[in-house]
Parts: structure tokens; C-alpha cells; sequence
């Protein structure tokens, strides 16, 4: 019982929009770092060790204020005027919808740090029960028998799109770029889905917590976690031989930089990312680091795997990809289309 | 009708309905127009095409349905909560009656999680219907067990007072009179309170159909079968079509007046009728 309340408190911090974490008075810099939800832990020790790198450059004190919460939410918190000094979101798309809205971010954000402005990337894998009492290794598994699976709504998520887009590319090579074959897989993927959650999190919660389902299609570090969280006695990884490479992307928001004066500590925390420390620190998060030259091996514990990108042809980028799978009327409100 | 403006002893007639026309119009007015407003960016075709989408049509079929049915559960055990609270004592009567205003206070995403946790097919509640291959958690049924638990204060709490205004011979008398208990029930007591339970009913469904914190944990959100209309907005809003979700919110707004408007004509009717039963 007070596991449960452990995480149901858990849950509930995890649910709260903002965790604003107070400043210290006497703060030089202030920073709001707007994100999404599964990096949570990682900025919170992030934020702390660039505190420390920057007093020790400038002298200067700088307290970092992050938020959390959906992707897709986040960024509309911008665009409606949250003064985020950077952004670090789910996708791509997110950051392009706050540059086109607002103007505060120019439309090519993303050649202004290195790695397409992805300081750490991460992939989608499957977390089963103990045991793999299903049998599940591949994409193809998911399909078979009476397998109930669990993932977020790619409406509402960030993560879910990652995971839908993955289910996709392996499809796409399954089955020869048969569009038809590829949509009924997708479409049986969600047949099989009782639940659909707004966010990740949630998500994790339905399956660690409800018990519902036999898979989760998750974030890399999120099924991580969930063993860290949830007793790594519960649940096994399972990593498919063809996942996606999601790249969740960094951003300075320029007009609202400049407008507090606040540049330079802005655009140092971002940078400071790609340094041996931020890309340790994002190793041990679970993330797989852009620069894994730059982290001790035995921090590199990630398996390999075939790693399909959004610019792949069969995507064509976020700018293709999101009005034709996830707009309004695309290929996923197609496959929910009742049959008539 | 008769004159509108009925003598008063107290003066400052002008004054205080000039005030509330005032805040209402700055707390309610504005912002609906705004909404209105932003819908109407949308040419006409465009927002019929959007309110008659069949996924919207469904969204709003189970958002009002789920609600209707839990604020009609809530009005018949909101009156009979209401009964035992006023006409007996026992001990705990005042804790009990404290707990009655929970839901209130509570976060609904608390509610949510809560619901979720015990009505989930592994859960305390859900475990022992799920051999009878009943299902709860994340199926319209769990919409339902939702809004009731928010919703159950409403009615409690409109019929209370009345209730503590009906005296006890009142019931003697119609004994004395030969009726019989049913009879006693559903046509002297039943008729005074039904003003109030009409109010309770109204409040409890309009809280009901705005509700989405505690819904979307337990309702499965599964498009054309448990998704409430107010996640469509809110899916609307992630695809940054800020007109789509204006547009739904507009038609929920449309029809939660009608409803409010009906119910309150209702209310109207049932005090005429039985004007002498306070």
C-alpha cells in the first residue's frame, strides 16, 4: 500500500504542468527550460551540474526552472506566450509549430548545434512482463495470439508518435512497402490497444501499475526507468532488431531570450549538452548520448540496433510526416475509422 | 408574468442588478464570446462539417450520455444520502456528512488515478467483476463511475436544506389520512423536494459533461467508443487547430445551455404546481 501511494505522489508530481523549482533569492541568471515529460530526472541533475560549470566559468549563479509535460502541450504553452528561455521537446514538429506561430525561433533552429540540434537521441523498445510469457521479440509478435499491447495516444503524445512511426518503418520492410499490408498493421497494432493514454507517463502507469496489457511500446530510457521505478524483478526489456532513431531536439527561443537578456546563459546550457558531462549525464538517463566518444564506455550499456530515421524516403521528414499520419483525417484517424 | 419589478423595502434596485449584469458579463460573457469569436474564423460550412464529423457526433453522444446517466444515478442516491443524513442520528452522521464534500476538493486527476487503480480489471473493485466478463476501467461504464463520484455532492447538498424544512407531521398526517408509505413518499414528499432535486440533477450533469481530469484516466480514450468530447478538444488543440477545438467547445456550449434551460423550465413547472408544498 504505501508503494502504491509512493507512486500514485509520484504520478501525481508527474502530472502537475509545472514543477517551477523555487529560486533562491539572490539568483544572478534565471533560465526556464520548457520539456516534455520522460526527461524529467534526467534535467533535474542536468540543471544542477551546469549550475556548478557556470559559477565556475562566471561566477555567475544561475538557477534553471523546468516544466514538464506533453510535448505537443508544451510547445502550445510557448506559442500562447510562456516565457521559455529554451525548449527541449519531443519532436522536431513541436519546436517548427512554435517557430511558425511565434517568429521567436528562426525557421532554421535546427543547423545551430550540432547533431540536427539532438544533443542526445533515444529509441523505442518493448517492456514485457517477467518471464516474456508471451514470447515477444520483434514487431511481428506484436500481432500474434491474443497479445494486448499498450501505448499512448499518438494525438496527444509525442512518445506514441515515435512508437507508432516504428511499428511503421519495421512494417515498411516486412512487407515490401505494401501501403495496404503496412495500414492493417498498424490498425491491428491498435485493435489491441484497451487503453490509450494522453502522455507517456501515463502510459508506463497503465502498464506497470493497472497491469493492463502484455507489451508497452515506450521511449528507450522510459522502460528503463520503469524497471529502476517499478522493481527490475517485474519486467523485462525487449529490443526489436528495427526501431526508430527518435531525436528529440533542443532549441534557444531567441524572442524571448533577447527580450530578458539572457542569451548567453541560454545558449551556453544548451551547448554545454554536448559536453563530456551533459552527454554522460544523458547516457546514464537512459538516453543514447550524440557524442558517445565523449563518455566513459562503461556508461555506454545501450544495445545496438537497425535504427531507421524520420528523414528515411519512407517518411520524408516531420514536415511530410506529421499532417499525413497524425493531422486531422490522416492514415491514424483513418485506422480508427469504424468499418461501415 | 406580472410586473417584473417587484417593490422592495431595501432601495438600490438599479445598483445591484447594474453589478450583476456587470460580473457576469466579466466572469462568464466575455470569455464564451471570445470562444465564439475564435470559432468563427471558421466559415459556417466548415464548423457543420466539424459538428456533424462522426467522431465528434459520437464524442458528444458519450459525454452527454455518460453524463445524463450520472447525474440520474446521483439524484436518486443523492436524495436517498440525503434522507438518512437529515432524519436520523447516528454516530459518525457528522463525519459522514463532511466526506459528502470530498469530491469538491479533491483534484479530479486524484479521482482519476483512484478510480482507475480500483476499477482496473486487476484492481479491488474491477477484479471481482471481471470473471463475470464485466469491465469497468476504460470502457463507457467507467466514464459513468467517474462523473458519478464527482458529481454525488451536487445533489446531496441542494436537497439537504429542503429536506430540513419538511416537517415530520406533515408525514403524519397523510398516514392518518390512509396513505400508505409509497403513497406518502411519491406524492407529499417527493413533490416538495423535486425543485431541489431538479437544481441538484442540472449541477451535477453540467459538472458532468465539463468534467476531463478524472475521466481521461479511467475511460480508455479509445476514438468513437470512450473518447469524451473534451479530449477531442484537447486533440484538436495538439494539432494546433485552435478552430476545431473552439468549434467543439461551441457546440457543447450550445447544447449544455439548451439542456440547463430545459431542466431550469422544468424546475419552473414543478414549483407552480405544487407552489403550497415549501
Amino acid at each position: 500500500m504505501s508503494t502504491f501511494l509512493k507512486h500514485l505522489g509520484g504520478l501525481l508530481v508527474g502530472l502537475s504542468l509545472t514543477a517551477g523549482i523555487a529560486a533562491p533569492a539572490f539568483a544572478d541568471a534565471k533560465l526556464l527550460n520548457v520539456s516534455y515529460d520522460p526527461t524529467r530526472e534526467f534535467y533535474k541533475e542536468y540543471n544542477a551540474a551546469f549550475a556548478k560549470h557556470w559559477k565556475d566559468e562566471t561566477g555567475e549563479n544561475v538557477t534553471v526552472q523546468q516544466s514538464h509535460g506533453g510535448s505537443g502541450k508544451q510547445a502550445r504553452a510557448v506559442i500562447d506566450g510562456l516565457d521559455a528561455d529554451v525548449v527541449t521537446l519531443a519532436l522536431e514538429s513541436d519546436i517548427d509549430a512554435i517557430a511558425r506561430n511565434t517568429g521567436k525561433i528562426p525557421a532554421d533552429w535546427r543547423s545551430r548545434l550540432p547533431n540536427n540540434s539532438a544533443p542526445y537521441t533515444s529509441t523505442i523498445v518493448f517492456l514485457v512482463r517477467k518471464g516474456n510469457p508471451k514470447g515477444i521479440h520483434d514487431w511481428g509478435d506484436l500481432v500474434k495470439g491474443d497479445v494486448q499491447i499498450v501505448t499512448p495516444n499518438p494525438k496527444t503524445s509525442g512518445g506514441a508518435r515515435w512508437n507508432y512511426l516504428a511499428a511503421w518503418a519495421w512494417a515498411h520492410k516486412e512487407f515490401g512497402g505494401d501501403e495496404a499490408k503496412i495500414k492493417e498493421y498498424v490498425a491491428e497494432i491498435f485493435r489491441r490497444t484497451p487503453v490509450l493514454d494522453t502522455g507517456a507517463r501515463g502510459s508506463t502507469v497503465t502498464f506497470a501499475q493497472r497491469e493492463i496489457g502484455d507489451v508497452l511500446i515506450a521511449w528507450e530510457n522510459e522502460a528503463y526507468l520503469a524497471g529502476r521505478e517499478f522493481g527490475n524483478d517485474a519486467f523485462e526489456i525487449v529490443v526489436p532488431k528495427l526501431s526508430i532513431l527518435a531525436e528529440p531536439p533542443v532549441a534557444v527561443v531567441d524572442g524571448n531570450v533577447d527580450a530578458r537578456g539572457t542569451r548567453k546563459v541560454a545558449e551556453a546550457y544548451l551547448e554545454y549538452l554536448y559536453s563530456p558531462e551533459g552527454q554522460t549525464l544523458a547516457a546514464r538517463h537512459f538516453y543514447r548520448p550524440s557524442k558517445p566518444e565523449l563518455v566513459p564506455a562503461e556508461q555506454l550499456t545501450l544495445p545496438k540496433l537497425d535504427l531507421v530515421t524520420i528523414d528515411d524516403p519512407i517518411f520524408g521528414g516531420w514536415a511530410k510526416a506529421q499532417p499525413a499520419h497524425f493531422g486531422d483525417g490522416g492514415i491514424f484517424d483513418q485506422i480508427y475509422k469504424p468499418a461501415r | 408574468m406580472k410586473n417584473w419589478r417587484q417593490p422592495s423595502i431595501l432601495p438600490g434596485f438599479g445598483l445591484t442588478l447594474g453589478y450583476t449584469i456587470f460580473y457576469l458579463t466579466v466572469i462568464i460573457l466575455i470569455p464564451l464570446a471570445a470562444l465564439v469569436w475564435r470559432s468563427a474564423s471558421l466559415g459556417w460550412d466548415e464548423f457543420v462539417a466539424i459538428a456533424l464529423d462522426e467522431r465528434t457526433l459520437l464524442a458528444l453522444k458519450v459525454s452527454f450520455g455518460c453524463s445524463l446517466i450520472a447525474a440520474s444515478i446521483n439524484a436518486v442516491f443523492g436524495v436517498l444520502t440525503a434522507w438518512v443524513l437529515v432524519r436520523y442520528h447516528f454516530p459518525g452522521r457528522r463525519l459522514l456528512d463532511a466526506i459528502i464534500d470530498l469530491p469538491f476538493a479533491l483534484p479530479t486527476a486524484v479521482a482519476g488515478i483512484s478510480l482507475a487503480a480500483l476499477y482496473a480489471p486487476k484492481g479491488w473493485v474491477g477484479s471481482l467483476f471481471a470473471p463475470l466478463g464485466i469491465k469497468i476501467a476504460f470502457t463507457p461504464l467507467g466514464i459513468v463511475v467517474a462523473l458519478v463520484f464527482v458529481g454525488l455532492p451536487f445533489v446531496v447538498r441542494t436537497v439537504q436544506p429542503v429536506m430540513q424544512e419538511i416537517d415530520r407531521e406533515v408525514e403524519e398526517v397523510a398516514a392518518t389520512l390512509g396513505a400508505n408509505r409509497f403513497q406518502t413518499i411519491s406524492r407529499v414528499i417527493l413533490p416538495g423536494l423535486m425543485p431541489a432535486i431538479l437544481t441538484g440533477f442540472a449541477l451535477a450533469f453540467a459538472r458532468a459533461v465539463g468534467e476531463y481530469g478524472s475521466v481521461i484516466f479511467i475511460a480508455g480514450n479509445i476514438p468513437y467508443v470512450s473518447e469524451i468530447a473534451p479530449l477531442l478538444i484537447v486533440i484538436r488543440l495538439e494539432e494546433f487547430n485552435y478552430a476545431g477545438a473552439t468549434s467543439i467547445a461551441c457546440i457543447m456550449l450550445i447544447i449544455s445551455f439548451a439542456m440547463l434551460l430545459l431542466i431550469n423550465l422544468l424546475q419552473m413547472c414543478s414549483r407552480r404546481r405544487y407552489a403550497n408544498v415549501r
